[in-house]
């Protein structure tokens, strides 16, 4: 309750007589203003020094950063006293890139590269123009063709041997390039005029959304083979990629059904005044106001997708999560889950803090 | 026939019947495809077989169950485990959500960094790799021998969380449906007291009504019956426990992500819903001189509310449905059952609409409940 009753807290300060260098003043405005709080600080303090202790005492002074190859026992010495970050270096490429072939990992390296500067440069204000759909178009083909190979002098890698980050970004990143398209029609039919129209569009959104995408991805998995005509068998990696497709379309339908309603009314009645098509009303009056209203939570949704990739790991598909958890069956291994799963979580969290970090900055910046 | 219709009505019509043949030209596709699919592997399609025996064991459940069951007591076993960890989840992720939330706006700058760093680290990663990695930990735990024993009574092992019970019998259920019973009149009685005091304006306590209704009255009740309200005390005997109340690895595992990822979203919506009350209105609160409780009360909460109910919601749904994620560490939720059927019985289709039917349930109630929450709540425009 200290908290609450602290809001207003300008009056109270202004109370006190300002004494002292400034560093004793900014302790006692924010650290010690009141007995409570000052309780609560030294609380608190005492148990970040008790922990922070404790974890660089595990991480740091006790931990093991290398051994000799395939040799873990100067980990299992250590064990329960110390980290063993000795895996990492041990395991870090089959981690990244699953059992992609160890001499062409470079490819999928170069894609995983690729992937962030196409997210960087779509985030310059400067870059948002129509030509950006060539650059998305363009830079999934080069990645699709280093992935694949099979051309310019390239093998061949077919994709269950793809595994690992690239993987990752493919699921995220294809889901949202074909989910965003499908988004926007989806979100254009539910505020259609048209009852049948609007009615299948709300039937899709609301199925998607009210079940998790755990039963989509086993759907995927099991029912589509029984939904395709015998013999026409499609392989797991893209089963997937559609029911991910299918789910972001469901979420970014509901986003971009957001800043459609934003849209003032008046835009919609000059448009029809100029006597504009449905189409063309839409696509050069309309969702451009409405996309760059929504351009936040739609930063958040591709957030929420790229930390939901991870969940193809219950079907069986290779990406980052499930490679994590396959290096860790190594019997010599093994006990050292815990030093991969830290590794891992600071891959995704790299990519959603950035992620994030840029919502944030957009809203402060649309806010003023 | 068409003479009084005009050239928009005959273009919408078109893309009615366009977009309604595609779709039923493609589901029609899919299900002659199913059909023949299904008849080649011999698989009947119906929901006959749930009466058939289920035969696959379920470790952790709140119902009996026993591998001789039916399919169809199996999936209600499920549902209950689904409900289990997603009711109690709510509950705690909103405690903590609050707890968190109100701490990110704190004067003390130290709780407030160290709430958003909680926010900023437990949003960024992924449910599933907490998950496995909170399920690791547990099995990392001392064994049952060399259990952790934080407070007397409590143990923590790689068996999981072990507490002390009370046994609920028949006699235990009276008392306690007699205090549910006091709380709803003594929600009665308080919108009586409250009408009296719109009417003479004098302010009657509503606390001994509360006593009376929620504690005496059931308190009596169980003294008249000479209900045993006896603890049940967990023991290590070999390689396990008995008695107490035991909360399984994989139960434990799951509540915790899923109550520490949701409150870390809960506390961003609670914060942002403090923030939204206007400064004005705490001036103006502390201009008349009102206490520091009824202000947050009756001014601030009824303000924030507002804005906390509808995204609130939607992570309860979210919570609910990535309980499903239980299938990755083996606790049997619906959804883990579900699966579980379908690799016995082949019966895909089937399954899979047992879930979306359970989670399309799950999902209305509580948006129907929520809506109604917030309709209570909402501004009421004089």
């Amino acid at each position: 309750m200290t908290a609450i009753t602290d809001i207003p807290d300008a009056p109270r300060a202004a109370r006190r007589p300002q004494m002292g260098n400034p560093v004793s003043r900014w302790l006692r405005s924010n650290l010690f203003s009141s007995i409570p709080n000052g309780i609560v600080t030294v609380v608190l303090l005492a148990l970040l020094a008790k922990g922070l202790f404790s974890f660089v005492q595990w991480g740091i002074a006790n931990a093991v950063w290398l051994t000799p190859a395939n040799d873990s026992s100067a980990c299992r010495a250590v064990r329960g006293v110390g980290a063993c970050w000795a895996i990492i270096p041990e395991k870090y490429r089959f981690i990244l890139f699953g059992t992609y072939p160890f001499d062409e990992q470079w490819r999928p390296a170069l894609s995983v590269l690729l992937f962030i500067a196409l997210f960087y440069l779509s985030t310059r204000r400067a870059l948002w123009r129509r030509e950006l759909v060539f650059l998305w178009i363009g830079a999934l083909a080069l990645i699709s063709v280093l992935m694949w190979g099979g051309v310019f002098g390239l093998s061949f890698v077919s994709q269950d041997r793809w595994g690992g980050l690239p993987v990752t970004l493919i699921l995220a990143t294809f889901g949202l390039a074909f989910g965003f398209p499908l988004g926007i029609l989806v979100a254009l039919g539910r505020r259609s005029k048209l009852p049948a129209i609007r009615s299948l569009s709300v039937l899709y959104v609301e199925l998607i959304r009210g079940v998790p995408l755990v039963s989509l991805l086993f759907m995927a998995s099991v029912m589509f083979p029984l939904f395709m005509p015998s013999g026409f068998n499609i392989d797991k990696l893209l089963r997937a990629q559609i029911a991910i497709i299918l789910f972001a379309g469901a979420y970014l339908a509901e986003v971009i059904r957001g800043g459609l309603q934003a849209v003032p009314r008046g835009q919609y009645e000059a448009a029809d005044a100029l006597g504009l098509s449905y189409w063309r009303k839409h696509r050069l009056i309309v969702l451009p106001q409405a996309i760059r209203h929504v351009i936040p939570p739609l930063v958040n949704t591709f957030i929420a997708f790229f930390k939901d990739t991870s969940l193809v790991l219950i079907i069986g598909i290779f990406d980052l999560l499930t490679t994590a958890k396959t290096a860790i069956i190594d019997p010599a291994w093994q006990q050292f889950s815990v030093e991969v799963y830290i590794f891992v979580a600071a891959i995704y969290f790299v990519f959603c803090f950035a992620m994030s970090r840029y919502s944030r900055s957009l809203e402060a910046t649309s806010a003023r | 026939m068409f003479g009084t219709w005009g050239r928009r009505e005959l273009q919408g019509l078109f893309w009615q019947v366009l977009v309604v043949g595609i779709a039923l030209a493609v589901v029609g596709f899919l299900w002659s495809n199913t059909v023949t699919n299904l008849s080649a592997r011999r698989i009947t399609t119906g929901f006959a077989f749930l009466g058939r025996e289920a035969g696959m064991p379920i470790a952790d459940s709140l119902l009996a169950y026993n591998p001789r069951d039916s399919y169809l007591w199996a999936f209600v076993v499920g549902v209950a485990n689904t409900l289990r960890v997603a009711v109690i989840g709510i509950v705690l992720a909103t405690i903590l959500g609050t707890l968190i939330g109100i701490s990110r706006l704190s004067a003390n700058w130290l709780l407030s960094r160290l709430a958003a760093v909680y926010v900023e680290t437990l949003r960024d990663i992924p449910l599933l790799l907490q998950l496995l990695f909170w399920y690791v930990l547990m099995q990392a735990l001392p064994a049952a021998r060399a259990a952790w024993r934080p407070v007397e009574g409590v143990f923590l092992s790689n068996r999981g969380l072990i507490l002390p019970a009370i046994p609920i019998g028949p006699l235990q259920l009276w008392v306690l449906g007699t205090a549910v019973l006091g709380c709803a009149l003594f929600y009665l009685v308080r919108r009586g007291l409250v009408v009296q005091q719109m009417r003479d304006g004098k302010p009657r306590p509503a606390w001994p009504f509360a006593l009376g209704l929620i504690v005496v009255l059931p308190a009596a009740l169980s003294l008249v019956l000479r209900v045993p309200w006896t603890i049940e005390w967990p023991e290590l005997r070999g390689f396990n426990f008995v008695g107490g109340l035991t909360l399984a690895p994989e139960y434990f595992a799951l509540l915790i992500a899923l109550v520490t990822y949701t409150s870390a979203f809960i506390a961003e919506i609670v914060r942002s819903g403090i923030q939204s009350v206007p400064r004005g209105q705490w001036d103006a609160a502390n201009a008349l001189g009102l206490r520091r409780s009824f202000m947050l009360r009756q001014i601030i909460l009824p303000q924030a509310l507002r804005v906390i109910v509808p995204p609130m919601t939607s992570q309860y749904l979210n919570l609910t449905k990535n309980s499903s994620l239980a299938v990755a560490i083996g606790y049997q939720d619906v959804v883990s059952i579900a699966n579980t059927t379908l690799n016995q019985t082949g019966q895909a289709i089937e399954a899979i609409a047992l879930i979306m039917a359970v989670f399309l349930t799950i999902s209305l109630s509580i948006s129907f409940f929520m809506n109604w929450y917030n309709a209570r709540i909402a501004l009421a425009e004089r």
